[in-house]
Parts: C-alpha cells; structure tokens; sequence
C-alpha cells in the first residue's frame, strides 16, 4: 500500500482535470461526430464543401505561418545579440521581454489600435508630413493581425532562443574560427544547428499560439478578417450553432497538432542532415 | 566593437523598440486631456485616470479578478504541489503520462477549454457560472504550478528528506517542516505567475462570463470595442505597474531567467 502512495498525491489533481477539462473535451470532440442517428461526419463534409469556413481556415493557417516566419527571422538575430552579452545586460533584455508577455493581451492589442486607427500615431504622422491626404486603414485587415501576433508572440520566441542559445559552448565556435571557418560559416555550421531545438519550441509557440489567439484578431480584424478563433466564438455565442462551433474547435485542435508535429519532424530532418 | 556585432545591436535595439515602443505610447496617451486617444498628448491631465474610478463596470471586474484568480491559484496550488512532489520524487509506471495530464491544459486551445466548458459544465451539469469560471481558472494554472514547483523540487536535495525520517518526523510532517520550507520561493513565484496568467486570460473567461458576472479582461475588450477614450489607456498603466511589481517578486523568488530556458 505505501508503495503506492505517490498515486495518492496524484489522484486529486488528476481526477479534478480528467472530470473538469479532458472529458469535456472529449465530449466536445465524439459530440461533433454524432447526431441522433448515429456517427456521421456530415458536419465535417459540410465544413469543407463551404467556401466561408475554408477560406477562413486557410486564412488562420496563413497568417500564423506568416507570424511564424516574421517572429523567427526577427527574434534570431535578437536572441543570438542577447546571447552575447554579458549577465547584467542579458537580464535587463530578458526583463524587458517578459514584461509585455506577462501584460494583459487586451493591453497589448489595444495599443496598436491606437498606432494603426484611422485616426492613430502612423495615420496622424502621415497626414502631417503631407505623404498621404486621407486616412489610410491599416487597422481591421489581415496586416494588422499579423502584426499583432508578431507583437504577441515575439517575446516567446526570443526567450526560446535565447535560453538555447547562451548554452552553446563559445569555445565550439572559437575552435571553428581556428581551424579556418570563417565568422559567418563558423555561424551555420555550429551555432545554427545547436540552436534548432530552440527554433522549434519557439515556433510551435508562436504557431500554435497564433492559430488559436482570441483577443488579438478580434480586436484587431474586425468582421472581414475573421479567423477560427472569432468565428468559432461567433457560432457558439452568437449564432447558437454549436454543432459548427465544436467542428471548428475539432479542427483547431487538428490543425494544431498535426502543424506542430509537421514543424517537430522537419527539424529533426534538419537535425540528421548535420 | 566589431562591426558586424553593431550592426546586430541596432537590429536588437530595433526589435525591442516594437516591443516596447506600443506599451510607452499607452503610457503618455493616458494623460492626454483629449476625449479621444492622441499621441502625442496635447496636454496633461489625470482625468482619465479619475474615470476609471467612475465606471462602475471596471471597479466590480476587478475585484472579481482579483477573487477568481486569487482563489484559483490556491486551489491549483493544493491539488498541484503534491503531483509536482510525487513526479519529480518518485519513478513509476505512467509518470510521463500523468506528467502529459498535468501540463495538458497548457496546450489545450483556451478558446476551445472555455467552450467546453460551457457546454459542459454550465449547460448540460447545470453548475454556477461562478463555479465554472473558477474551475476554468484552476485548468488553466495547474501547469504553471507543476512546472514552476518541479523546477524548485530539481534543485532539492531528497538526503535531507531522509535524514528527518530517519530522525521520526513521518512523511507528512517532513513535506510541511523540511520540503515546502525549502521550496517556498518557488511556491511565491508559483503563485505570482499563476495569478498574473488567470487575471489576464481572455479566451476561458470569455465563455464563463454574462450578465452579473465579468472579469476585467473582458469588461476592457466590450469597452475598447466601443470607445475610444483614455480610460483604457489610464487602466492599461496601472495594469502595467502592477505586472511590474509581480514581475520584481519574480525575480526576487525565481529569477527571470527561467524564462529564458
């Protein structure tokens, strides 16, 4: 009996998550497979066949790639200066790259509606400079939410990045530069590949996080942009359709899984090459 | 300084200057004297400030903010501190399974866990809403909990455990007299970083909440959808000074580089 006491320590948490979050979910996802008749997948054959779902799905996976890519190419060089620096400073820029992530979403998309708004800081500057007579709309459109993903989820990617980065040995590199390698070569072909596994989980974040953000494209989308996130809020709160609304949170779930597999595999691909 | 390195610098200074530059200009537009968000401001004025007092809406979500994340991280604490003890203590069948339950929520679409949710515990139990919106929270915490206490348990050394036992103390008193004393930062910055999550969460709350019942995440996305006035900015800066002051025990308890990591 006392062997099994560790169980004892895990059965609270555990039966509070399994009867609380993992078995509606389940619910959730058998229920869109089954009406009074039967199991069918009528509703997934509908959800294709119509042009207003895929092209939103399409759009969500667009825009969160495009965040993705935005975010790694930005946060690389970023994470690989803070590496380099020494202790003091690097805590100063791991500081200032926590504090937006521990803001409040609403706070953060908020802000760029004020930059981007019809009557905003980019607007306003614009206009007085004389480039531009009207108002430009930079704000409800998929550059805005882009922008906000790449807002949202850069501090992710960077801390990724940069908790992979100051762990690779400096003399590897020295040893490179030593033998020959030039500073760029010396670059790719041993800090790049050592810092794959933290490219990885910053991307999945960043992906994933952008496939599934809620705040973010509905205030910065507006009704013409909608992604999974808004719609699949609009079908259950607005509409009352919660058989599409469990379809749509099915294949986020999906598409979640099967991109962030796709992402892992890819880099492990990588990673063989070496 | 190398040249290439320089140019590396400006390129970081650059990107924190996107990161920050947003959250600066909420800063100086919330003392605008204006009706509607000007940068810069044409003056200087805290009646923005003073109107966040005035709505009524703000100051009741806040405090039920503050209650459903406070009570929230406790009661994810409770059920949290004995798994993250018994994963990272003991090896058994199934730890990486019970492992993957613990952190599920973390990877779970908070958009798709506050529906069902709803559909769930609200609709087809018939629970409180209250109830759900805390139950929700707790989901939601648990893995922060089990990620920040194992953390701290990693650096435990178990010989002191066993020198206490071999002393009489029993399982029970050693956990509360030797364990959690030595792991008490870790539980602050638990607590801290779980509380900060579950106050600003949007997507579960969003399906927990109605009429009667809000938090403030939410009550400031309806507003910004419909006004444009400082107000938000005035609230956005005190929301700000208090991530900051989380963000300082933070430090102080964990350090931040476990951020980075």
């Amino acid at each position: 009996m006392k062997k099994y006491s560790f169980y004892l320590l895990l059965a609270p948490g555990f039966i509070f998550l399994f009867v609380f979050a993992i078995l509606p979910l389940i619910m959730v996802i058998s229920g869109s497979f089954t009406t009074e008749e039967g199991i069918t997948i009528s509703r997934y054959i509908d959800f294709f066949k119509d042009g207003y779902y895929t092209t939103i799905l399409l759009r969500t996976m667009k825009l969160s790639l495009i965040a993705t890519i935005v975010a790694a190419v930005f946060g690389f060089p970023t994470a690989y200066y803070i590496s380099k620096t020494n202790i003091n400073k690097r805590g100063l820029y791991i500081a200032f790259a926590v504090f937006p992530m521990l803001t409040s979403p609403v706070v953060r998309s908020f802000s760029w509606m004020v930059i981007l708004g019809k009557y905003g800081i980019v607007n306003n500057l614009l206009t007085k400079i004389g480039i531009i007579k009207e108002p430009l709309s930079l704000l409800y459109n998929e550059f805005s939410i882009v922008i906000g993903f790449v807002y949202l989820f850069m501090p992710l990617m960077i801390l990724s990045l940069v908790g992979v980065l100051e762990n690779i040995d400096k003399d590897l590199v020295a040893a490179a530069e030593s033998l020959g390698a030039t500073r760029f070569k010396a670059f790719m072909k041993v800090v790049f590949p050592l810092s794959i596994p933290g490219l990885i989980v910053g991307s999945v974040l960043v992906f994933t996080g952008s496939l599934t953000a809620y705040t973010t494209p509905q205030l910065l989308g507006g009704t013409k942009s909608r992604v999974l996130a808004t719609v699949m809020y609009q079908n259950a709160m607005t509409l009352f359709d919660w058989d599409t609304a469990a379809v749509v949170a099915t294949v986020m779930i999906v598409v979640t899984i099967v991109i962030s597999g796709l992402i892992n595999s890819f880099a492990r691909r990588l990673d063989s090459r070496r | 300084m190398h040249k290439t390195s320089k140019g590396l610098k400006i390129f970081a200074f650059l990107v924190y200057f996107f990161l920050l530059a947003p959250l600066v200009i909420i800063v100086f537009a919330s003392f605008g004297p204006d009706k509607s968000l000007t940068f810069p401001p044409r003056g200087f004025s805290l009646k923005w400030m003073a109107n966040i007092f005035k709505v009524e809406m703000f100051r009741k979500t806040f405090l039920i903010s503050i209650k459903i994340s406070v009570i929230g991280t406790l009661i994810a604490l409770v059920l949290g501190i004995p798994a993250a003890y018994a994963l990272s203590r003991y090896n058994f069948r199934g730890k990486s399974f019970f492992n993957g339950i613990f952190l599920s929520p973390a990877l779970i679409p908070g958009i798709v866990l506050g529906f069902s949710l709803l559909k769930y515990l609200v609709i087809y139990f018939k629970l409180p809403i209250y109830t759900s919106l805390l139950i929700g929270h707790v989901i939601i915490i648990i893995p922060y909990i089990i990620r920040v206490i194992s953390s701290s348990l990693s650096n435990f050394d178990y010989s002191i455990e066993e020198a206490s036992m071999s002393l009489g103390a029993n399982k029970v008193k050693t956990f509360f007299t030797v364990v959690l004393p030595n792991i008490r930062s870790g539980v602050i910055a638990a607590f801290i970083l779980a509380f900060i999550n579950s106050f600003n969460n949007v997507p579960v709350s969003l399906f927990l909440t109605g009429p009667g019942l809000s938090t403030l995440p939410i009550q400031m996305l309806i507003y910004v959808e419909y006004n444009f006035d400082p107000t938000i900015a005035a609230l956005s800066v005190i929301l700000m000074a208090m991530t900051a002051v989380l963000m300082f025990i933070i430090e102080k308890t964990l350090g931040l580089s476990y951020f980075a990591k």
